[in-house]
């Protein structure tokens, strides 16, 4: 097993409200793009909040990458700065950092080619359609070209036809920079085709409920979704996930 | 088609008011005084037109100036305690009982703090202080308003204080900031108008003095070219600033 990039080592957190995620572990190997699935509430978004920082355990430990830039997030939503253009949006990682604006802009340019938006780069949100302020978002992410990606249910609010595209693209986009990726959904058929580990989780508080590897090339095959190889991992994870609703009620 | 009926319908409209009014006037032999036709106004606005024109100007830089001080003062207000949540709470009640006051009440220490001689301050003032809410609170919701998803980005690339307020807060601030600037332009006017009646003072050369002036020698066609003039300077501020909002808002988000 090679050195974790990142890891929660039996971390915990609480809010106001009660307890939201944990106790829970989970380490990520470099390159690896590792699904997080698991009901409403599970405290999935809590444990990327965690791997990027933005938020800290009651109790356990975070291990992850303290560099800027090292660590990228995106959102359910696109969030971008509505004002600013595609390219504004994009090189914002760049500029926060010290980078000046004119090398920000045009590896900005770069990073919108690379998601399919070459032309795009002047217009502004609004302008765009869900899909391409997606890609918009995606590339802001990787224009720091991080080590660890993290997505929050990134095609939640995409409908499926364009979350399909985007999810091609986002296997080719990893293929070219190998970044580790943590993809949260609660879609099984979706964290199967993404992922090649696969971490279920329990109702809130979440916990482990089961994992499973996915065989099969990364990025996927065409058909990929009508072999054996997919169907068993689907099952295995709704069985864990199934598993992890039971022991929620009992 | 129904563009154009848009257009004229409140054009007609005020065109079947004036005819009514006119008709009335002259088939029931209505006192001047009293109630004038629309032809009378019409006569004593032109009359008076020097008079009238030099008092709207003098009325519209009281409210032009009280609107920019009360701009500069409350963006500066809502910027200093954007940042506080402490501050915000202490200023937050001070900048309410302002808002509730009636400025009818607070005109008579200001005409006398501002010095009997100079009645223009007072009103500058009072108008400001009517025009101050609507911005000081456009400004600190827009500057709070910010995607709290944008927000946590902004942690996560390590954003300064500075580089948060200039590049994600103040931005963000612009649509509420313009509402609250249009809303205050009007108010401006209004208070500016109001203000004069109160001060009650020749020397501040205003229009809403040239209205009470004419209504006490019962020129009453002149009062109502007056009144007209007034409205035609809120419609128009009301147009121009509507405009300013539709072109800087067609501009911040590209369409």
């Amino acid at each position: 097993m090679s050195e974790a990039l990142a890891a929660l080592d039996d971390v915990e957190v609480d809010y106001p409200r009660g307890p939201a995620l944990g106790p829970f572990s989970l380490a990520i190997e470099p390159g690896q793009i590792v699904g997080l699935v698991g009901p409403s509430g599970c405290g999935k978004s809590t444990a990327v909040r965690l791997l990027a920082g933005l938020e800290a355990p009651t109790r356990g430990v975070v291990r992850r990458m303290t560099a800027k830039g090292d660590t990228a997030v995106v959102f359910q939503a696109p969030t971008l700065m509505p004002w600013a253009s595609a390219r504004a949006n994009v090189a914002l990682p760049l500029e926060l950092d010290g980078m000046p604006r004119r090398e920000a802009r045009a590896q900005a340019d770069r990073l919108l080619e690379r998601v399919k938006l070459a032309g795009a780069e002047q217009a502004k949100p609004a302008q765009l359609s869900g899909g391409m302020a997606m890609r918009v978002s995606l590339a802001r992410a990787l224009v720091t070209d991080p080590k660890l990606l993290l997505l929050d249910e990134p095609f939640a609010a995409l409908d499926e036809i364009t979350r399909r595209a985007l999810g091609a693209d986002v296997q080719g986009l990893w293929a070219a920079l190998k970044p580790a990726i943590v993809f949260v959904t609660h879609n099984v058929e979706e964290a199967c085709y993404m992922a090649g580990r696969v971490v279920v989780m329990t109702p809130g508080p979440g916990r482990l409920a089961g994992e499973t590897h996915v065989d099969g090339p990364m990025p996927r095959p065409p058909g990929f979704r009508t072999t054996e190889a997919f169907r068993q991992a689907c099952e295995r994870v709704s069985a864990d996930l199934a598993r992890g609703m039971q022991g929620a009620v009992a | 088609m129904s563009r154009l009926a848009n257009a004229i319908a409140p054009a007609a409209l005020i065109v079947v008011l004036l005819a009514v009014w006119e008709a009335a006037c002259r088939l029931l032999s209505v006192p001047v005084f009293l109630l004038p036709a629309p032809s009378e106004i019409a006569v004593a606005a032109v009359e008076n037109a020097p008079l009238l024109i030099d008092a709207a100007g003098n009325t519209l830089l009281m409210a032009v100036l009280a609107f920019l001080l009360a701009a500069g003062l409350a963006f500066t207000v809502a910027l200093l305690i954007s940042t506080h949540p402490l501050a915000e709470r202490a200023v937050q009640p001070l900048a309410v009982s302002l808002q509730v006051t009636p400025i009818m009440a607070i005109a008579p220490l200001a005409v006398i703090w501002a010095g009997l001689d100079h009645p223009a301050r007072a009103v500058v003032g009072l108008a400001a202080i009517v025009a101050f809410f609507p911005i000081f609170s456009g400004a600190l919701t827009g500057l709070k308003s910010a995607d709290p998803d944008l927000e946590r980005l902004f942690d996560l690339y390590g954003a300064s204080a500075r580089e948060r307020l200039f590049r994600l807060r103040l931005p963000s601030a612009v649509p509420f900031l313009l509402e609250g600037l249009k809303v205050a332009a009007g108010l401006a006017l209004i208070g500016a108008v109001v203000a004069e009646f109160v001060a009650r003072s020749g020397l501040s050369r205003g229009l809403a003095w040239r209205l009470m002036e004419a209504s006490n020698r019962l020129e009453t066609a002149k009062t109502f070219a007056a009144l007209f003039v007034l409205v035609l300077m809120g419609v128009g501020l009301n147009a121009l600033m509507r405009g300013a909002e539709r072109a800087v808002l067609r501009w911040w988000r590209g369409r």
